[in-house]
């Protein structure tokens, strides 16, 4: 399996090769950090407005050598009166750590047994596990809010977790098993020879080649849990409020409010551009559920 | 994790059908019997799948009951009965019926938007540069946004008539009299569909690249040294490789954006013909409170879903054959 080869292969061809066609692979590579900066510039361009005062976020045209200020981050923190956005931040450390430590509980057994030792069907089975990932989620959305209102559970944190686990754990167990079928039967056949039980197998042999995999998992059932929204919305209120709902109930007044949208939006996304950062390498196995590798 | 492999009860457990199961692997030293033995190897798939099936689908299922139903929680009493009515009040509803034709006109032309930058991109990265690594996390950015913070960012920073960037810069260019339009109001779908391309444009990028990188280079030496040209040997030979990525790039594309509320919330609040499915279904629920009608349409979408999965359930498994295969 994986035998995907590095992505330097090519380039051998491209050491010894004639200088033209150096000159017209440092042109595309200037083009490439064109478009990279193109992409990049809203993101740098909202940091630069977080760090004005309101007054020069909104100029036209707007000011670049304007004298920064962290007024915009105290002004999201509740430094002007406003809500504090630190309980909807802890709603949704929340919401997305338990989702994801339920997700790796249910999801690293079952990839086991579509990997490992593989259950009759397994393929049916994994492939179950991917249909309900696509099913729209606003389809589900009344029953549940029927159910929660019904319960008294609305508004709860928990049953955001709930949900989040469920929306998470397809993606989990394809990732997983893509991992887990990775380690070589001999090694564990080897154990078992050796003597060595089902548990000893598993710290000893499984985890250790599994972790980076357990981990990139992780971190992207996080950021899916941590960018939700339409089940936030409709199911919390103010007790279990995620900050992507904070985020949005926060513009409903009137004045200037730029450089304070930006300090909130670049807050609030941080935790995932450093999880997606961290796990750039997995992070196209799992978005893609484990088909590409 | 399951350690019940040492248990030697009797096997109370009835075996499955045509146990022919011995076929797996090897088991442990000591071998329970048949029956069991099948159980155990299930048992730890059980949680997650009764789970989420609890979760997951039982949802649909009440979806599907409430949809027959006349019910607006505004008059619970009034509950009865409808039979199919509400169906035919989703596909006669005009606003309905145009935000079937809005969601997929966004999610066809973000879709194959995304795909072709993506692969552009992708083809660029495909090279060695300098500063290959810190380009590519540039171009992830976007991507790691919270889509939430990226929907405002458009709205309010960039695509503002007042103050935003996109009339800063035109400003900038052209002088005092620049034009200065409103870009939400003067194209609202386009706005939210440039908001969209710009965060999922890295997504097929990834994808793609991926895909070039388990390109096999053999045959791609083997035309140069045979005289193909660059383009000959992207028609023939890249191209032909990237298919099945491409499919699977659109394919996944389609599953999210199909779904997408952040931005349409967002940027438009469903205004000015923007509505999609997704909005369309949770104001005639969340403020319509018409919950007979709102489950039909969730049916209705369901159905297409179903359509576009069981299409995307095909892609992936040929990929997913070819990898467990070779």
């Amino acid at each position: 399996m994986s035998a995907a080869s590095p992505a330097t292969s090519i380039p051998s061809a491209v050491d010894t090769a004639p200088r033209k066609v150096r000159r017209r692979n440092a042109a595309l590579g200037l083009i490439a950090w064109l478009v990279g900066i193109l992409f990049v510039l809203p993101v740098l361009w909202m940091a630069l407005t977080s760090l004005h005062s309101e007054a020069d976020a909104a100029t036209n045209p707007p000011s670049l050598a304007a004298p920064l200020t962290l007024d915009g981050y105290r002004e999201f923190f509740g430094a002007g009166g406003g809500p504090s956005p630190w309980f909807s931040l802890a709603n949704s450390v929340t919401a997305s750590v338990v989702s994801t430590a339920f997700v790796l509980l249910l999801a690293l057994p079952a990839a086991y047994a579509l990997s490992i030792r593989p259950v009759k069907k397994w393929t049916d089975v994994l492939f179950f596990f991917l249909s309900t990932k696509m099913l729209p989620v606003v389809a589900g959305l009344l029953p549940i809010y029927l159910f929660a209102k019904s319960t008294g559970t609305l508004d709860n944190i928990w049953l955001l977790v709930i949900l989040y686990t469920s929306m998470n754990l397809p993606i989990a167990v394809w990732m997983m098993q893509s991992f887990l079928s990775e380690i070589p039967t001999a090694l564990i056949e080897a154990a078992q020879i050796d003597g060595a039980r089902l548990p000893v197998i598993l710290t000893r042999v499984v985890a250790p080649i599994a972790m980076p995999g357990i981990a990139a998992t992780s971190l992207i059932c996080f950021i899916f849990s941590w960018n939700e929204m339409l089940f936030a919305r409709v199911l919390t209120g103010v007790i279990a409020q995620t900050a992507p709902v904070f985020l949005t109930g926060f513009i409903t007044s009137q004045g200037l409010f730029l450089a304070k949208v930006c300090a909130a939006s670049l807050v609030i996304s941080l935790p995932v551009l450093a999880a997606g950062f961290a796990a750039q390498d997995k992070l196209v196995q799992g978005l893609s559920l484990g088909a590409v590798k | 994790m399951t350690n019940t492999t040492e248990s030697t009860t009797t096997t109370t457990t009835t075996p499955p059908g045509g146990s022919g199961h011995r076929t797996a692997r090897p088991a442990g030293p000591a071998k329970p019997p048949p029956g069991l033995r099948a159980w155990v190897t299930r048992a730890p798939l059980m949680p997650a799948l009764i789970f989420l099936i609890i979760v997951t689908q039982l949802p649909m299922v009440a979806t599907l009951v409430i949809s027959v139903f006349d019910w607006n929680a505004l008059y619970p009493e009034a509950r009865s009965f409808a039979g199919l009515a509400n169906y035919g009040e989703v596909l006669g509803d005009p606003e309905l019926r145009k935000s079937v034709f809005t969601t997929i006109l966004l999610t066809v032309t973000v879709v194959l938007v995304s795909l072709v930058l993506g692969m552009l991109l992708a083809l660029l990265l495909d090279r060695r540069f300098r500063g290959r690594a810190a380009v590519r996390t540039m171009l992830i950015a976007p991507f790691l946004l919270v889509p939430v913070a990226a929907a405002l960012l458009w709205k309010h920073v960039l695509y503002n008539p007042e103050y935003g960037l996109f009339n800063g810069v035109l400003h900038w260019i052209l002088g005092d009299g620049a034009a200065q339009p409103d870009w939400v109001a003067e194209m609202p779908l386009g706005a939210v569909e440039a908001s969209l391309v710009w965060q999922w444009t890295p997504f097929m990028m990834l994808i793609l690249l991926a895909g070039l990188q388990s390109r096999p280079t053999e045959a791609v030496e083997a035309a140069r040294i045979d005289g193909a040209g660059a383009w000959q040997v992207f028609r023939y030979i890249t191209l032909p490789h990237l298919r099945r990525y491409l499919e699977l790039g659109a394919l996944l594309g389609t599953v999210y954006i199909v779904q997408n509320f952040d931005a349409v919330f967002t940027i438009t609040s469903g205004g000015l013909g923007t509505a999609n499915l997704p909005y369309s279904i949770y104001q005639t629920f969340y403020q319509g409170h018409e919950y007979g009608t709102a489950s039909a349409a969730g049916v209705l979408v369901v159905i297409g879903s179903i359509i576009i999965a069981t299409l995307a359930l095909r892609v992936v498994s040929s990929l997913f054959r070819e990898e467990a295969t070779s």
